[in-house]
């Protein structure tokens, strides 16, 4: 690995400007489970990585029924999982979280890496574009904010601009008769990169019997993550039932673009959007039931 | 001009202060700095899980930590695991189990398999296995290793007062 400087700042204001002081030469450290690997294999080159674990708004974890979820951006997945309240209010991001690596990865790989890094496989996207997370960004000049499927904009590259990072996400409190589910498909049982990924996300009427809303996210098949607004239309206001859900998966896969690479090709990735838009609307519906 | 920091940290209940290089990692300080060889390199990007160690009580991959990033941190390897009065059950059970061929990856499984027992005395099978997914063997292939974990967990719960 090449030399660099690193800086582990307390406070926020001097994370960022640490951060801006060099712009396109300094990196954000979370975990370091992306970035380590892409320095040590000459991937990526830096002058400066920001430690960012010592900070408190970007490794605060809190849950508030009425104002929804606060994620720092440097969680590690584990503690996302581990705490009883995130668990039971958001089944969906954890189904992402707990699947992110091994018990090794989970112990140090966070949400807001996994976001940063920008993989089009990165397992919790897809999630929290279908529970309608937002992405909050400061700079030392300004904050802004946006949702979570305009965070990514190619392979590795998203809309932080040089001397901006992501301080933390807010994902809205689940609302009555809602439920979500991520689903991957991988040639193996874990430790693998997802094939395919979808997230979806369901609100149901009182009677349990129609769909008010819905939203399903694609990984893996397109440059970046992908919200299907075309799927979420195809279910609102419809009848929870399998046509429906058949509407769904096919408005998924014809929003999909895959490519052929050494992890499936083409064919095989359109099927498996389909199959895991009906598992994880199935999924989530049933959680949107028990609730 | 080579920027050296200064790290103190307790490894293995010692407190111990060491100078690294910011780009170093937590391995290479493990066993270049500090001659605690125990812990391996398999491949040095966080997929074989030979470079396990307990970082405040979480277990990670020592390759995708910083040595910087120890400061004011505990750290347990498997230095640390035999107490001053034999080996510790997992170790015991490994070796009766022959959980082991050659080695390489053995520190990494019993430093892995500890951060479960420790958490979780009586895991399954099905759990020892999704746990132990991060850590790679090329012998054994894993039954006699999840034996050896199990054994360990039914060692300590009698030997438990
Ligand atoms: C063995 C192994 C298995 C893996 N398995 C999976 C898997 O199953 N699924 C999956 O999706 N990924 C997987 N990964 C990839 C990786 O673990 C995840 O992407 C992880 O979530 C990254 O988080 P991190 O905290 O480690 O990020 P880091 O490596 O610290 O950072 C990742 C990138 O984002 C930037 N960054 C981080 N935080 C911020 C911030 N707050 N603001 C601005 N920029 C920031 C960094 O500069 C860096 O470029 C795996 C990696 C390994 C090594
Ligand atoms: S050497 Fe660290 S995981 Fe392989
Ligand atoms: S005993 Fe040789 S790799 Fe596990």
């Amino acid at each position: 690995m090449r030399s660099f400087e690193y800086v582990a700042p307390r406070v926020l204001s001097e994370a960022l400007a640490a951060v801006a002081e060099r712009g396109e030469r300094a990196r954000v450290l979370a975990g370091g489970t992306d970035i380590l690997v892409q320095l040590r294999a000459g991937r990526r080159q830096v002058d400066r990585l920001v430690d960012v674990k010592a900070i408190p708004e970007v490794n605060e974890l809190s849950y508030d029924p009425h104002r929804g979820l606060r994620l720092g951006a440097a969680v590690p997945c584990y503690r996302v999982y581990e705490q009883g309240s995130v668990a039971q209010a958001y089944p969906g991001l954890i189904d992402a979280v707990s699947l992110v690596g091994g018990t090794q990865i989970q112990g140090r790989a966070s949400v807001g890496g996994n976001l940063c890094n920008a993989a089009p496989s990165g397992d919790t996207i897809p999630a929290l574009i279908a529970l309608g997370a937002v992405c909050i960004v400061a700079s030392p000049a300004t904050t802004r904010e946006m949702p979570a499927e305009d965070f990514c904009t190619a392979p590795g590259r998203t809309v932080l601009q040089p001397g901006e990072m992501l301080v933390n996400l807010r994902i809205p409190p689940p609302a009555r008769r809602s439920g979500a589910a991520y689903l991957r498909f991988i040639p193996r049982n874990e430790m693998d990169i997802a094939v395919v990924g979808v997230g979806a996300s369901v609100v149901l009427d009182d009677a349990r019997q129609r769909f008010v809303s819905a939203r399903i996210a694609l990984g893996a098949v397109a440059p970046t993550p992908l919200l299907v607004k075309a799927a979420g239309e195809a279910l609102a206001g419809q009848d929870v039932s399998e046509r429906s859900i058949e509407a769904a998966a096919a408005a998924a896969m014809a929003a999909a673009r895959p490519i052929t690479d050494m992890r499936g090709t083409v064919e095989q990735r359109r099927h498996l959007v389909g199959a895991l838009t009906r598992r994880a609307l199935r999924r989530a519906i049933q959680r949107a039931s028990e609730e | 001009m080579l920027e050296r920091l200064r790290v103190q940290t307790l490894v293995n209940g010692e407190e111990i202060e060491f100078l690294c290089e910011p780009r170093q990692s937590l391995l290479e300080a493990l066993r270049d700095i500090l001659k605690l060889t125990g812990t391996k390199e398999g491949c040095n990007d966080g997929n074989c899980g030979a470079c396990s160690v307990i970082l405040n009580g979480r277990l990670v991959d020592s390759c995708l930590v910083l040595a910087a990033e120890v400061q004011g941190a505990t750290v347990e390897t498997v230095e640390g695991l035999a107490g001053p009065t034999g080996l510790h059950p997992l170790q015991q059970s490994f070796l009766e189990q022959a959980a082991l061929q050659c080695g390489i990856c053995t520190p990494g499984f019993l430093m892995a398999a500890k951060a479960l027992l420790d958490r979780e005395p009586h895991p399954s099978e099905a759990r020892v296995r999704l746990w132990l997914a991060g850590n790679l063997c090329r012998c054994t292939g894993y039954d006699k290793i999840v034996r050896a974990v199990l054994d360990a967990a039914d060692k300590m719960e009698v030997a438990r007062p």
